[in-house]
């Protein structure tokens, strides 16, 4: 045996000491990170899981809410099934907490290979959830959904949505419109949001259902105009734009979540540390004030079991969609 | 007149001594994180950018702003001095960069890099103050077919690229090509080509692992072989007088680091294009247009000036889209763009009237910045060139570290890694054998771009190639793409012809 196992051995009884002390002095639920903790995004650079992400990052790291810090590292591949399934592989690690899309539920449904459950998974918190609305360009003469279902049915195949990929959010929701309305669109897919709302402007698409913080900049220089909010109640930054519920669509109603998890089999400690730091992150003043200059919903906070429930009811509504859509059977 | 006093105002506020310090320290850190292979500008912007939440919105972009500038310069350090990119922006200039470095003219390189890129920034920064509205505009005429005609001409520039051996070089690119497509479909979501079911290939082949397989394995193993153990990199004593030299040299460079700078402007402005593609075609046109192509990959000061004009000109270039229309130009801005939103601005067609001292504080900032780094490389060449003064079994191992570390950190994935030694050795073989590797990295790099443009076109039109030539602004680009391959045929029969007709002189 070597010195320094030997020194460490000696230790041993120090260090069991000293813990000791701290657990009964403490409750056990004071469990913290050892070492920085991965912050896992299962998107690109730049999008808005992405930038989520590295606000809660720098939240949690200038109000000292962890003494070890949170490094994002995006793992995009495969619409998110590369970050699932690195997560599936670190099973039982307490230091890996990753930020969803909706792609959360459908990658799993579409890739069944990959062999991912997501009930598995252990849920932390909902941060946010993210909404969308239907735009057209403001030259168009399309003031309302009713003028918009009109148009689309005359021009048919010839109707271009700009989207972000087969099976994504815009997809569904997409389908959603063609499944309640009868009507076949051509769906063109970009890398990303910025790039569907540019296309837009550039009339190079005839219309998209982005996010409020993709359109934003656009519909204030007036370049653009929302038909309808996918949400139950009007967003603040778009007071005179109807809810699909006041054209009387309420069943069109669409969220994106955007939650934290970690991977399955994570410690009870760890699990009840991290809903507890997430909290501090949605409570705070730079989070709440995001989401109301970036139209996303962060009213309502949901953790641990509440949460499950929640992806539970989502994966059942998305297996529904996709399978509208003929995406999975 | 108007322009002229934003632009004042914008100096003002780049001057502030908060935002100067800012600048410098900024400039320097994008340096060391663009001459660190496998770190590039993404990597530096994305990781100090919760550290900007500490100081107001415009002192943040200017700190990053000057991140992702130090590291277009920084890039060309370890493509000189190693052989291996700093950074992907800058693969092309290891074509010359490293050929010079061997021949003990590091530090002409060095220049060349170094006043190319101030050039190119410079000049890109002028534009954007000029015509940054119109140029927005051109910017969103830019749909699929647009982007996907601009990949042709990206290609057609590269027709001379891979020296006489046409087949060989088509061979190459149907290589890059194939590597492009692993990974996922972006367009029906669907995996392919996911080999032996290793997760590992569901982010795709970045191109940076192919770049460093090739240019940081593959060129180890053949210097190797080539000296048999006995490397003797000639030394280049250090004396200003070299410098001033170098300076003279680059004369003859001048109008490939004019016609560099407005490509890589215009290439970085488009949204999705960047500054790789930009210095990869810049490199290719200014081989294309040499009046002896021939000694390109061979150590020619040109062949470094391009690209290094182009990608600083481009990551100029690319803030135009990112802070007029909101859309990034490149992935380094799409960070940037995140961290705009962060704090509170809104980018976007309003951002110049609403928060004018951003705007031109970051305008008056890209010209100090400029000024600044081209200072610091130029002093700092003499500490470069020393590192080539290590012997080669020192500075080998360090090389093949220095790839292991550049291939794991973007990913942290050693899947990564592994693919860097197979490709070194493949390409190492596939060099013995006379295939030029150069096509294969380009392919790697256009390809997805390419394939997005053209299916995104296609499903938009429902399958109707005639998109491409209906579109004026497409039919024009295609149309100079096809001069340019058209044009290096036509020289090559000429000269054909010549040599012939004096072949008949002498025999009459």
């Amino acid at each position: 045996m070597s010195f320094s196992s030997l020194k460490k051995l000696a230790l041993l009884p120090v260090i069991a000491v000293c813990s000791l002390a701290v657990i009964s002095s403490t409750a056990l639920a004071q469990w913290a990170p050892k070492k920085p903790v991965e912050f896992i995004i299962m998107a690109g650079t730049g999008g808005g899981a992405d930038q989520m992400a590295r606000l809660m990052q720098s939240i949690i790291q200038k109000n000292e809410f962890s003494k070890q810090p949170f490094i994002p590292i995006n793992k995009p591949g495969g619409s998110g099934a590369e970050a699932l399934r690195y997560l599936k592989d670190k099973s039982g690690d307490d230091h890996i907490v990753m930020i969803t899309l909706n792609s959360f539920y459908t990658t799993p449904l579409q890739n069944p290979d990959l062999g991912v459950d997501i009930s598995t998974f252990t849920p932390i918190g909902r941060m946010a959830l993210d909404t969308f609305l239907l735009w057209v360009h403001s030259d168009s003469d399309i003031k309302s959904l009713e003028d918009y279902v009109g148009a689309v049915k005359v021009k048919g195949k010839d109707w271009k949505m700009g989207g972000t990929g087969q099976g994504q959010e815009d997809s569904l929701l997409t389908g959603m419109l063609q499944n309640k309305f009868g009507f076949e669109v051509t769906y063109v897919p970009f890398p990303g949001g910025g790039t569907v709302a540019k296309n837009l402007i550039g009339k190079h698409i005839d219309s998209t259902v982005n996010n409020p913080s993709e359109q934003l900049g656009f519909f204030e220089a007036g370049q653009s105009r929302p038909l309808v909010a996918f949400t139950p109640d009007r967003l603040p930054q778009f007071p005179d734009v109807p809810t699909s519920a006041e054209v009387g669509h309420g069943d069109l109603v669409y969220f994106m979540q955007r939650s934290i998890n970690a991977p399955p089999g994570v410690s009870a400690e760890a699990q009840a540390y991290y809903i507890d730091l997430f909290k501090k992150v949605f409570d705070s003043k730079e989070w709440q004030e995001f989401c109301a200059s970036d139209g996303i919903f962060c009213d309502e906070w949901l953790a641990g079991d509440d949460l499950a429930a929640y992806h539970q009811t989502e994966k059942a509504k998305h297996t529904d969609l996709l399978k509208g859509m003929g995406l999975i059977k | 007149m108007e322009i002229l006093d934003a632009l004042l105002q914008g100096f003002a506020t780049a001057l502030s001594p908060q935002n100067l310090m800012l600048m410098m320290l900024g400039c320097i850190i994008g340096l060391f994180v663009g001459a660190m292979p496998g770190l590039g500008s993404v990597n530096g912007v994305a990781i100090l950018l919760p550290v900007t939440f500490l100081v107001p919105p415009t002192g943040a972009i200017i700190f990053l702003a000057a991140v992702y500038y130090g590291a277009m310069y920084g890039g060309a350090i370890s493509s000189i001095m190693l052989g291996i990119p700093g950074a992907s922006t800058a693969v092309a200039t290891v074509f010359d960069g490293r050929p010079l470095a061997l021949q003990g003219k590091a530090d002409w390189a060095l220049v060349a890099a170094a006043v190319g890129s101030f050039v190119g920034g410079t000049v890109s920064v002028i534009l954007f103050t000029l015509f940054a509205p119109p140029l927005a505009d051109f910017a969103l005429k830019f749909g699929p077919q647009e982007e996907f005609a601009l990949m042709m001409l990206a290609f057609a520039t590269f027709i001379g690229l891979g020296g006489d051996d046409i087949p060989k070089t088509i061979f190459s690119i149907a290589v890059g090509l194939v590597l492009a497509a692993v990974g996922l479909d972006e367009i029906s979501g669907q995996p392919r080509m996911i080999f032996f079911d290793l997760p590992g290939f569901y982010h795709g082949i970045n191109f940076l692992v192919l770049a460093i397989g090739i240019y940081g394995i593959g060129e180890i193993l053949w210097t190797l072989e080539t000296s048999q153990g006995d490397v003797k990199v000639s030394q280049a004593s250090f004396a200003a007088k070299r410098i001033v030299d170098a300076f003279k040299k680059l004369k003859a460079s001048i109008v490939t680091i004019i016609s560099s700078s407005f490509l890589g402007y215009f290439v970085g402005i488009l949204p999705a294009a960047g500054a790789t593609p930009a210095s990869l075609m810049a490199y290719g046109v200014a081989k294309t247009m040499s009046k002896d192509p021939n000694t390109f990959g061979k150590g020619n000061m040109s062949g470094v000036a391009a690209p290094e004009t182009a990608n600083n000109a481009a990551s100029t270039g690319s803030m135009l889209p990112m802070i007029t229309l909101g859309i990034p130009g490149s992935p380094t801005t799409a960070i940037l763009l995140g961290g705009m939103i962060i704090w509170g601005l809104r980018p976007g067609p309003l951002l110049f009237v609403n928060q004018p001292e951003f705007v031109w504080g970051l305008i008056g900032s890209l010209y100090m910045a400029n000024f600044f780094t081209v200072i610091i490389n130029i002093a700092f060449i003499p500490l470069f060139v020393s590192v080539l003064k290590l012997p080669f079994t020192i500075l080998a191992p360090i090389i093949f570290v220095l790839c292991i570390v550049g291939g794991y950190a973007p990913t942290q994935d050693l899947h990564d890694v592994w693919l860097i030694v197979i490709f070194g050795v493949v390409f190492y073989l596939l060099r013995k054998l006379n295939y030029p590797v150069a096509p294969a990295v380009l392919a790697i790099v256009l390809g997805p771009l390419t394939e997005r443009a053209l299916r995104q076109s296609l499903v938009a039109e429902q399958g109707d190639i005639t998109t491409f030539i209906e579109r004026p602004l497409s039919a024009t680009i295609l149309v100079l793409a096809v001069l340019l391959i058209v044009l290096p045929a036509i020289k090559m029969a000429r000269q054909k012809n010549n040599r012939t007709s004096v072949a008949d002189g002498k025999q009459p």
